[in-house]
C-alpha cells in the first residue's frame, strides 16, 4: 500500500473494481434507506463523500501523531467532528435534503464506508493520495447510490428525479418501499458479480477481519473471522 | 398511559421494524443470520446495549440540551456508546463468566451498529421522555431479534436450494430479505387501527 501508485489509479479504483457498495458491501445501511429518491441519493452521497474525503485528509495529516492504541476512537471523533459540521451546512442551506434523509444523516458516523477508508488506506498513505482516495469512494458511493435510486424512484413513481415519464398508477409503488430496496440491491449484486466474474475476479462477498474497521480493538481477531468465532462459541 | 407505551413499542416491533423498513444494522443481518443460535445470541446482545445506551444518553442529553450544545449530540452518543460498549465487554468477563460467554463475542461488533446509535438519536429527534425512550428502545430491540430470527430461518432453508449461479451467496440473501420484509408491511396501520 505504501508504495507509490499513480493518483488515478487511486481514484478510479474506487468506481468500478473496488466500488464500495457493489463489490465492497460496505454502507448497506444508507444505500438501502435513502435510495427512494434521486435528490435523496444525491444528497446522500454528497454529504457522505464531503466527510469522506475531509476525514480522509486530516486522518492522513495526523497519522504520524495519533498513537496506534487510541487510533480508532480518535477516527470516529474526526468523523464524527465533520459529520456535525455537514449537519449543520445541510440544516442551515438545504432544509430539504436535511427532511429526506433524517436520522441518517448523522448516521453518517457509523458508515462504515468512512471509517473503513480511514483504518485501510488514510492512516498509511499521504495526504494528496488520501483525498484522492476519498474522492474516488465517494464518487464510487454516489454512484452506486444513484443506479439504485434511479431504478427504484423509476419503477416505484415512474419518475426520473421528479419528472413524470409514464402516469403514477401504473408504478410499481413496492418498489419505494423498503421490500424494493433488497430486492433492487441483490439483482445490482448479482449484476456486479457477473461482471466481477467475466473479468475473472472473485464476487462480492461480506468481508472477513482484516478489511472491518473495527478489526483493531476487536476481541476477535486473534480467532480469523467473527463467523468462526461465532460458530466456536456456539460449539462451546 | 399504557396507550402511549404499547403504541410505541408495537410502533418499534411491527411497523417500523429496525432492520426491515428502517435498514439500520443491516450488516449484523446479512452477517451473523446464517444460524438460529448465532442470531438469537447476537439479537440479545443489542436489545442489552441499546437499553444500557439509552439509559445512559438520556441524562447525557438533556445535560447537553441544557448548556445549548445540542449540536454536540453525534460526537458525544458515538463516543459514549462506544466506551459503554468496550467498559461491559470488561466488566461482564470478569464478573459475569457466564454472560460473557453468551454475549460477549458479540459485543465488538455493535459498538459501530448504527442501530445502536440510531436507536438513541431517534429517542432525541421524538422528543421521548426517560420512560419512552426505554420502552422505543426495547421494542426496537424486540424488532431487531424478531427479524433477525425469521430471517436465519428463512437462511436454513435457503441452504438446500438450487440457486442459480450469480444469485448465489448475497444476492439471494438480499432478495430473502425483501420477501421478508414485504410480510411486515402487512401490520402497517396496525397501531392506528388498536389505538387509534
Amino acid at each position: 500500500m505504501a508504495d507509490k501508485k499513480p493518483l488515478s489509479k487511486e481514484f478510479t479504483k474506487g468506481l468500478i473494481a473496488e466500488n464500495p457498495v457493489l463489490r465492497l458491501v460496505l454502507g448497506t445501511c444508507p444505500t438501502l434507506a435513502v435510495s427512494t429518491s434521486v435528490s435523496g441519493a444525491l444528497g446522500m452521497g454528497l454529504a457522505a463523500s464531503i466527510v469522506l474525503i475531509c476525514s480522509n485528509i486530516v486522518i492522513s495529516a495526523l497519522r504520524k501523531i495519533i498513537p496506534g492504541k487510541v487510533r480508532i476512537p480518535a477516527y470516529i471523533v474526526i468523523i464524527a467532528s465533520f459529520v456535525t459540521i455537514v449537519q449543520m451546512v445541510v440544516k442551515a442551506y438545504a432544509p430539504a435534503i436535511d427532511e429526506s434523509l433524517g436520522v441518517y444523516l448523522p448516521l453518517i458516523v457509523v458508515n462504515c464506508i468512512i471509517l473503513g477508508r480511514a483504518e485501510a488506506f488514510a492512516g498509511k498513505n499521504g495526504v494528496i493520495a488520501s483525498a484522492v482516495d476519498g474522492l474516488g469512494m465517494g464518487v464510487g458511493f454516489t454512484g452506486a447510490l444513484l443506479a439504485m435510486a434511479l431504478i427504484r424512484e423509476f419503477i416505484g413513481t415512474g419518475a426520473i428525479s421528479g419528472t413524470q415519464i409514464f402516469p403514477a398508477e401504473y408504478a410499481m409503488i413496492i418498489f419505494i418501499l423498503p421490500p424494493g430496496g433488497f430486492f433492487v440491491f441483490g439483482m445490482l449484486m448479482a449484476v456486479a458479480n457477473k461482471l466481477a466474474e467475466s473479468k475473472g475476479k472473485p464476487k462480492a462477498e461480506l468481508h472477513g477481519c482484516e478489511s472491518c474497521p473495527m478489526a483493531a480493538s476487536c476481541s476477535l481477531i486473534n480467532t480469523g473471522s467473527c463467523e468462526e468465532s461465532v460458530k466456536e462459541a456456539t460449539v462451546r | 398511559m399504557t396507550k402511549v407505551f404499547l403504541s410505541i413499542l408495537i410502533t418499534a416491533i411491527l411497523t417500523e421494524n429496525f432492520l426491515l423498513s428502517k435498514f439500520l444494522g443491516v450488516c449484523p443481518f446479512l452477517g451473523v443470520s446464517k444460524k438460529l443460535s448465532t442470531a438469537s445470541g447476537m439479537s440479545l446482545a443489542v436489545i442489552f446495549v441499546m437499553l444500557l445506551a439509552t439509559a445512559v444518553t438520556y441524562p447525557i442529553n438533556t445535560l447537553l440540551v441544557k448548556n445549548d450544545m445540542a449540536y454536540l449530540q453525534t460526537i458525544v452518543f458515538i463516543l459514549v456508546i462506544a466506551a459503554l460498549v468496550q467498559l461491559v465487554e470488561i466488566v461482564l468477563k470478569k464478573y459475569i463468566p457466564s454472560l460473557y460467554s453468551a454475549l460477549g463475542i458479540y459485543l465488538p461488533l455493535i459498538t459501530t451498529n448504527c442501530a445502536v446509535l440510531g436507536v438513541v438519536i431517534l429517542n432525541v429527534d421524538n422528543g421521548y421522555n426517560f420512560a419512552q425512550s426505554m420502552v422505543n428502545s426495547l421494542g426496537a430491540g424486540l424488532g431487531f431479534m424478531l427479524a433477525m430470527v425469521i430471517f436465519a430461518g428463512v437462511r436454513e432453508r435457503l441452504e438446500s436450494c438450487d440457486i442459480p449461479k450469480f444469485m448465489q451467496g448475497l444476492p439471494i440473501t438480499l432478495v430473502a430479505a425483501s420477501l421478508t420484509s414485504i410480510s411486515f408491511l402487512g401490520f402497517t396501520g396496525i397501531v392506528d387501527g388498536i389505538f387509534g
